[in-house]
């Protein structure tokens, strides 16, 4: 009991962390079109950022600050957002699928330096003893702990980007996706748009990053690689729904859930078939993204229900007004 | 001297590689007006049916590339029956992300079936012939001038193909105005299937050529997506003479560019050429035709 | 004919008809639905309701190939040449159903429009706005049609190649014996040489009547030619 309870904690961290991940691939992709298929980069930095700031000073690399963990987390954010911000600036006039193989070159260009520049990443020896949230807490509720920050964050991502969304500045995005706004603004005032949703949605990545690398207490450049923390995120997205919030949430749930259910499945392959497991998972995963845009086109919570709900919300509070 | 010209052979091989990807790249985007994520795992995948020829079927490898080649091209008419046509009518983004999909079922079978490993079509080690030139030598390996010499081939094929065939023809004119190649009488579907047999049978024998050049790994198709859309880019979408120039043009530069910068940030040499090209030229820097 | 795009009616009951050897003008307003009519003609937008018959057969909602294929050429009214072809080439590709041997139908489009022999060889995207006309115009003209479909065929042209322009369509008419169905600006120029017209507006048959009837009619001067 006590092992399937610690595994569910596990299990809702994770899928927390991820949740956050696709509201801000939400804010890019869902709310403004924005083509991101580089998240990983994004995560990385913010990863790195926060380890390096926060753990101790190390001898054999120049990173390692032994600052306290509230600062990791806003420097993640904003390592993540001013990374963002250079790269929004060169590409996001582009069309989608420019901004999509150019994302795949940013996360190239990352992943060389985390690799490369030893001299402030420790290179591909990665950095271990990441101080880890509520470690005073001791092994029982040290993760229980944990979990409940995930969610807390979680929620206030949550509440953060829909009113956002249902603001006017949501509404504009949404009319900048559609093409619709070209005629009444300014080239300049939508590129100007486009970049905040990049700018904050990638800020998001970043602070995901910062959690995943102190719940899980080391990084290096091949624990980002673009299949979980990229193409899963997006599986997650479409199938919940791209656009929609609650859907953005309801992905990762169950795209996380079906993801560690076949971990289960392929542990139970015979050993000479364990080293595929990774590739039957992603196979699986090309198999999911393909299955929903040939079926569920519109995830499995939908943009316009959720824009004809907030249309009965709208109408009701002006009956109540008048 | 020596060092630079060795660096521009090496350069020429990579580029001829590119230039077997781009080429399909740019005809697949062209005519059916999406980027083809999947493009680079098709490579892969050309790469490993050769590699099942070579090794178990005892074929020579000149024989069994163009028996993989077709082979690939099955595989990409099944997806194209199973997946893309059902989307062709939705939005070009929705296909770019299905094709997206596609690359990881493929990269997951190609890992399945023949394993995550590096492998090599030869074991052993090729003598490459060494040119004596002022202070040092060149060294060019025999694969490489069947790299060289293929490219060179099935680019003049597909000039011919292109220039005058009717379905050739027909190709280009689809590239220009797909609506117009409709009710001009062209059975546009059947363009759609030539597009996908020539782009893919080029993808898949640049796939080999990569593996013959270096080794063969489950992700060596996708490590070249990024030059190869860098070089269809520069090349100007949907024109495949551009995508020529654009392959040969990322390959030297990718190379010479070790002279000056540390090798290993070598594939951000074609990230920056692209985005460059975006920004100033983003109809591609050999898209010489008016339009 | 009713139909449009995307649940909108935009065609409410147009009913046209041309026969054999006749010129046909479909004049009217803005979004009367003229280029909408021919497109439904060609397969390009679906009917809900309604049929289009040629050569007593039933061409509705058919592939544009397979109209094609028919004796239908259709010439849209703006893009209507591929500018990285040469001249040559376009005409190539209008003849990509037939089978047969189509120099003559080729020599007959030279004939008719010589310019084009000598520029046979550049690249489309390089010829003036009537130069390309004439492409498309001859593209369609290589399947020897029975029946051409042409949209606003002198939009966007000088004045003095628009006379040019119209005296090549009634020799397309009177030498080649194409049956000839067009939408046109200059409505006055066109009734002029057309047999019938017909006046749509608001997705409907308005008027239908002889060109010379309907350059004399008073309402259809005041309102839809101008005065």
């Amino acid at each position: 009991m006590d092992a399937l309870l610690s595994y569910a904690v596990f299990f809702v961290s994770i899928a927390g962390i991820y949740a956050i991940l696709s509201l801000a691939l939400n804010v890019q992709w869902g709310l403004t079109g924005l083509f991101n298929i580089g998240i990983v980069a994004f995560v990385a930095v913010g990863a790195y950022t926060s380890v390096l700031l926060t753990v101790e000073p190390s001898a054999t690399f120049d990173g390692g600050l032994g600052l306290p963990l509230p600062v990791g987390f806003v420097g993640a954010m904003v390592t993540s957002a001013v990374l963002a911000f250079f790269v929004g600036l060169i590409t996001l006039n582009l069309r989608a699928d420019y901004l999509a193989i150019a994302t795949i070159g940013i996360a190239e260009i990352v992943r060389l330096f985390l690799k490369n520049e030893e001299w402030l990443t420790n290179g591909v020896r990665g950095v271990g003893g990441v101080p880890r949230p509520f470690a005073e807490l001791g092994q029982v509720w040290m993760p229980v702990a944990q979990m409940l920050l995930v969610l807390v964050l979680l929620a206030v991502v949550f509440f953060l980007i829909e009113r956002a969304r249902r603001a006017p500045w949501g509404r504009v995005l949404r009319a900048i996706r559609e093409n619709e706004l070209t005629v009444l603004a300014s080239g300049k005032t939508v590129k100007a748009f486009r970049l905040q949703a990049f700018v904050l949605g990638s800020a998001i990545m970043g602070l995901a990053g910062a959690l995943w690398a102190h719940f899980v207490g080391f990084v290096s450049p091949e624990a980002f690689e673009p299949l979980q923390t990229t193409f899963l995120v997006w599986v997650m997205l479409i199938a919940g729904g791209s656009g929609n919030t609650k859907g953005a949430v309801l992905g990762a749930f169950i795209i996380w859930a079906i993801w560690s259910g076949s971990q289960f499945a392929t542990d139970l392959l015979p050993p000479e078939m364990v080293t595929q497991a990774g590739a039957l998972r992603m196979g699986l995963i090309g198999l999911l993204l393909v299955l929903v845009l040939l079926f569920r086109n519109e995830g499995l919570l939908s943009e316009s229900d959720q824009r004809r709900g907030d249309l009965a919300r709208e109408a009701r509070e002006e009956r109540r007004a008048g | 001297m020596a060092e630079l010209l060795q660096l521009v052979v090496f350069g020429l091989v990579l580029g001829s590689i590119l230039t077997l990807g781009a080429i399909g790249l740019s005809l697949t985007y062209g005519i059916l007006k999406f980027a083809h994520f999947a493009h680079g795992d098709f490579m892969t995948l050309g790469a490993y049916f050769a590699l099942s020829l070579v090794a178990m079927a005892h074929l020579p490898i000149l024989l069994s590339i163009p028996i993989a080649a077709l082979a690939t091209i099955l595989v990409a008419l099944v997806a194209d029956r199973l997946i893309y046509r059902r989307l062709r009518r939705t939005r070009p983004v929705i296909l770019l992300i299905a094709s997206v999909g596609v690359a990881l079922i493929l990269r997951s079978a190609v890992q399945i079936i023949w394993g995550p490993n590096v492998q090599v079509y030869s074991p052993g080690i090729q003598l490459p012939y060494v040119i004596p030139f002022g202070d040092g030598a060149i060294r060019i390996k025999p694969d490489h001038l069947i790299i060289m010499g293929g490219a060179l081939i099935l680019v003049s094929a597909l000039h011919v193909f292109l220039q005058y065939t009717r379905v050739g023809k027909a190709m280009r004119a689809m590239s220009d105005n797909p609506d117009l190649a409709r009710v001009t009488g062209i059975d546009t579907e059947k363009i759609v299937l030539w597009t996908w047999g020539i782009g893919i049978f080029l993808a898949a024998v640049g796939g080999i050529f990569a593996g013959m050049d270096a080794q063969l790994h489950p992700v060596v198709g996708w490590r070249l997506l990024l030059p190869v859309f860098a070089a269809a880019i520069l090349g100007g979408i949907g024109r495949p003479y551009g995508a020529i120039a654009g392959g040969m043009t990322i390959g030297l530069a990718q190379e010479l560019s070790t002279l000056v910068i540390d090798p290993s940030y070598k594939p951000a040499v074609s990230f920056a050429i692209m985005v460059l090209v975006l920004i100033f030229r983003p109809r591609g820097i050999f898209a010489g035709r008016s339009t | 004919m009713t139909g449009g795009y995307g649940g909108v009616d935009i065609l409410q009951g147009v009913d046209l008809v041309v026969e054999p050897g006749e010129i046909v003008v479909i004049i009217g307003p803005n979004g009367a639905g003229k280029s909408t009519a021919m497109k439904a003609i060609f397969g390009l937008v679906h009917l809900r309701e309604g049929h289009v018959t040629f050569d007593g057969a039933e061409i509705t909602n058919l592939q544009p190939n397979k109209i094609v294929e028919r004796g239908v050429g259709f010439v849209p009214q703006s893009d209507n040449v591929f500018p990285s072809l040469t001249v040559a080439e376009n005409l190539d590709m209008g003849a990509f159903t037939r089978r047969d041997d189509f120099e003559p139908a080729r020599q007959k489009v030279y004939e008719l429009f010589p310019i084009l022999r000598e520029r046979s060889r550049q690249l489309a995207g390089q010829l003036s706005g009537g130069q390309r006309q004439m492409v498309a115009m001859g593209r369609a003209l290589m399947l020897e049609p029975k029946l051409l479909l042409l949209d606003e065929p002198t939009a966007g042209l000088a004045p003095a190649v628009i006379d040019d322009m119209f005296a090549s369509i009634r020799e397309v008419n009177r030498e080649l014996g194409v049956s000839i169905l067009m939408v046109e600006q200059n409505a006055k120029q066109a009734l002029r040489m057309a047999h019938r017209g017909y006046v749509l507006a608001a997705g409907r048959n308005r008027y239908d009547d002889t060109g010379e009837n309907l350059l004399a009619n008073r309402e259809v001067a005041e309102m839809f030619l101008g005065g």
